[in-house]
């Protein structure tokens, strides 16, 4: 469905343009320009717990237009917000259904227990563009705390459902919301695997890799215009580097050996490798463009899945040197490696809070593989979830989750999981296989 | 093996079309270029390199009376497998490392792929290190044995390519393991 004729390429979304060009009231009318994207196959949203203190919102369905997509705006925008564990909504139904704030009867939303409302309407526009305006209302104060419009293709629906969402996330909260970013994955079907970008929420996943063979690893670049990954077409690991803007890609890193575990530098001018070219597997710097490599680590142990603190500073890593694989961390200069797990005697796949406060990474205890969290200041640890095969922790870009693969039934499946662990969504397509997840900007 | 017939079994594994069809039984014989060399396995959309890349010639050199596909032969024996959280090449693999190694020394042009492997559990990057590990052990017990460096090449498919699918201990002892693959046999 996507316009584009390549099947590898894939459509940047205009979040951050956006987010910048949208304005508070009075209403402006903002055109996107972009090519539409699609809804494809559904992924549904199991919250499982939430914490105590929610904020609760009343989304009215806003009042649509003839021919609007489905699901509606509210719909999109509150599962955002439901899956974040931030948030309950407030059940509208049966009460009025307001479309400007001069229809609402505050004492009925603070009946029904509402700390915010949202209304809003659709309305059809010439050459098929649809208008949007909504209204977020704080229904204690009875007062208006933001209010937006956009003018935007029926293609561009989804991503201004998740923009909705995080300007109410963001009011609400204090903090940016995430619902606009994208996730990377591989999903396996048969004997075909398919590296996929989607939307934060899992819906309208674009292809950006087809093979018969693996791919693992994959990491959007700090810019989000490029994504590296492992594949094994060639009989062997090899890091390959691809455009999300063309589907143009090249080979980064195909030593002799093994070549995996990529991961950029804060920056994006660099990246860390690991490599086997000398032996053991060893992590390596690379400049972006291939050039400039050079050696890091210096052990006969494994050494490998780097990633780079935000501020670029720190390389935490994975390692069995101590003869049991722990999470270790160094100056990204090289140097002496400091321990820093050590509850257990597997603890790997390391992944850094965009804050650098916290630790993610897979711990198994009793044959039981889980995403747990360590703050680093204090050292102290959280098992986040309760299932038994997780794996590839990776944060959202506002820090409030994690995003995990696990399995279910058989089945791989993603899930996002709040910091406090209480709740968890599960991010799933039925019958297809998904695995190596990865947040990106 | 006899070298009328040699002309007759091209033709015929030409004519199968399928490839594998006319050459089963030998590719069970070695059974570690199964999973890691499956030429049908290729195509990678990105690249457009698709298909299978298996040329008539290259498939002969299979078929030619190869010392290297006598099942009486250790040569005929290309995987080594290891214990759970182990990378100790185990002494019952001695003669069967000590043809490779006699194979490869007479013949100096030929080439090997040590391709380790592991089983599922746990991270797949830690994984592909794991059966790195593996590989690298039968390439140092090669090297050992006088094998040059410019013949081998140790790399690994980590728990992408596991020969038994399974998810019981059985399946996993027989995904930790490092398959001994010589180039031209791919």
């Amino acid at each position: 469905m996507l316009d584009c004729p390549i099947k590898k390429a894939f459509v940047s979304p205009m979040s951050v343009s956006m987010l910048r060009a949208v304005l508070l009231f009075p209403l402006f009318c903002l055109t996107l320009l972009c090519a539409p994207f699609s809804a494809r196959a559904a992924m549904e949203i199991q919250v499982i717990g939430g914490a105590a203190n929610k904020i609760a919102v009343a989304m009215v369905p806003f009042q649509a237009a003839p021919g609007q997509p489905n699901p509606a705006l509210t719909q999109i925008a509150g599962d955002d917000l439901n899956r974040s564990g931030q948030f309950r909504l407030v059940d509208v139904g049966g009460a009025q259904q307001p479309v400007v704030p001069a229809q609402v009867d505050y004492g009925v939303w603070r009946g029904k227990g509402a700390d915010a409302l949202v209304v809003g309407q659709v309305t059809a526009q010439p050459g098929g563009r649809l208008e949007i305006r909504f209204h977020l209302l704080d229904v204690l104060k009875q007062t208006q705390l933001a209010a937006y419009s956009y003018t935007i293709t029926a293609g561009q629906w989804r991503a201004t459902a998740h923009q909705i969402a995080d300007l109410i996330y963001a009011k609400l909260t204090g903090i940016p919301g995430a619902f606009s970013t994208r996730i990377a994955y591989v999903q396996k079907q048969g004997r075909r695997y398919e590296l996929r970008v989607a939307d934060a929420d899992g819906q309208n996943p674009r292809t950006v890799v087809r093979s018969n063979e693996s791919v693992i690893s994959p990491m959007f670049s700090p810019d989000g215009s490029q994504i590296v990954y492992v594949s094994f077409e060639d009989k062997k690991p090899v890091v390959y580097v691809q455009s999300l803007r063309d589907g143009h890609r090249r080979k980064l890193a195909a030593f002799k050996g093994s070549n995996s575990a990529p991961a950029w530098t804060p920056d994006g001018r660099r990246l860390a490798v690991v490599l086997t070219r000398d032996g053991a597997s060893q992590i390596y710097m690379i400049n972006a463009d291939g050039g400039g490599l050079t050696r890091l680590t210096r052990g006969s142990n494994i050494d490998t899945e780097p990633v780079f603190s935000p501020d670029g500073q720190t390389l935490y890593f994975t390692s069995d040197r101590g003869g049991s694989p722990q999470i270790y961390r160094m100056a990204a200069s090289g140097g002496d490696a400091k321990r820093v797990t050590f509850n257990g005697s597997y603890n790997v796949s390391p992944a850094i809070s965009p804050d650098g406060r916290y630790l993610a990474y897979i711990s198994r205890d009793g044959g039981r593989f889980s995403v747990t969290l360590q703050e680093l200041a204090s050292g102290q640890t959280r098992v986040l979830t309760d299932t038994a095969r997780d794996e590839s922790p990776s944060f959202a870009p506002n820090g409030q989750a994690v995003l995990y693969a696990t399995v279910q039934g058989e089945q791989g499946i993603l899930g996002t999981v709040s910091l406090d662990g209480k709740t968890r969504a599960r991010l799933s397509e039925s019958g297809v296989d998904a695995r190596e997840p990865v947040w990106g900007p | 093996m006899n070298k009328i017939l040699w002309p007759i079994l091209v033709a015929l594994t030409l004519s199968a079309c399928g490839t594998t069809g006319g050459t089963q039984a030998t590719v069970e014989d070695r059974t570690g270029g199964t999973a890691g060399t499956t030429s049908t396995g290729q195509g990678t959309e990105t690249t457009g390199v698709g298909g299978s890349g298996v040329a008539g010639n290259a498939m002969g050199d299979q078929y030619s009376g190869d010392p290297r596909k006598n099942p009486a032969s250790p040569l005929s024996k290309r995987s080594v497998f290891f214990d759970y959280d182990s990378f100790v090449v185990k002494d019952e693999y001695r003669p069967m490392l000590e043809a490779h190694a006699g194979y490869l020394m007479s013949k100096r042009d030929a080439h090997v792929i040590l391709q380790g492997n592991a089983d599922e559990r746990g991270s797949r990057e830690y994984n592909l290190a794991l059966g790195q590990k593996r590989a690298e052990a039968v390439r140092k017990a090669l090297a050992v044995l006088g094998v040059s460096d410019a013949q081998m090449e140790a790399i690994s498919f980590g728990e992408e390519k596991p020969r038994n699918e399974g998810h019981t201990d059985e399946a996993y002892a027989e995904n930790r393991r490092t398959d001994v693959v010589y180039s031209d046999e791919k």
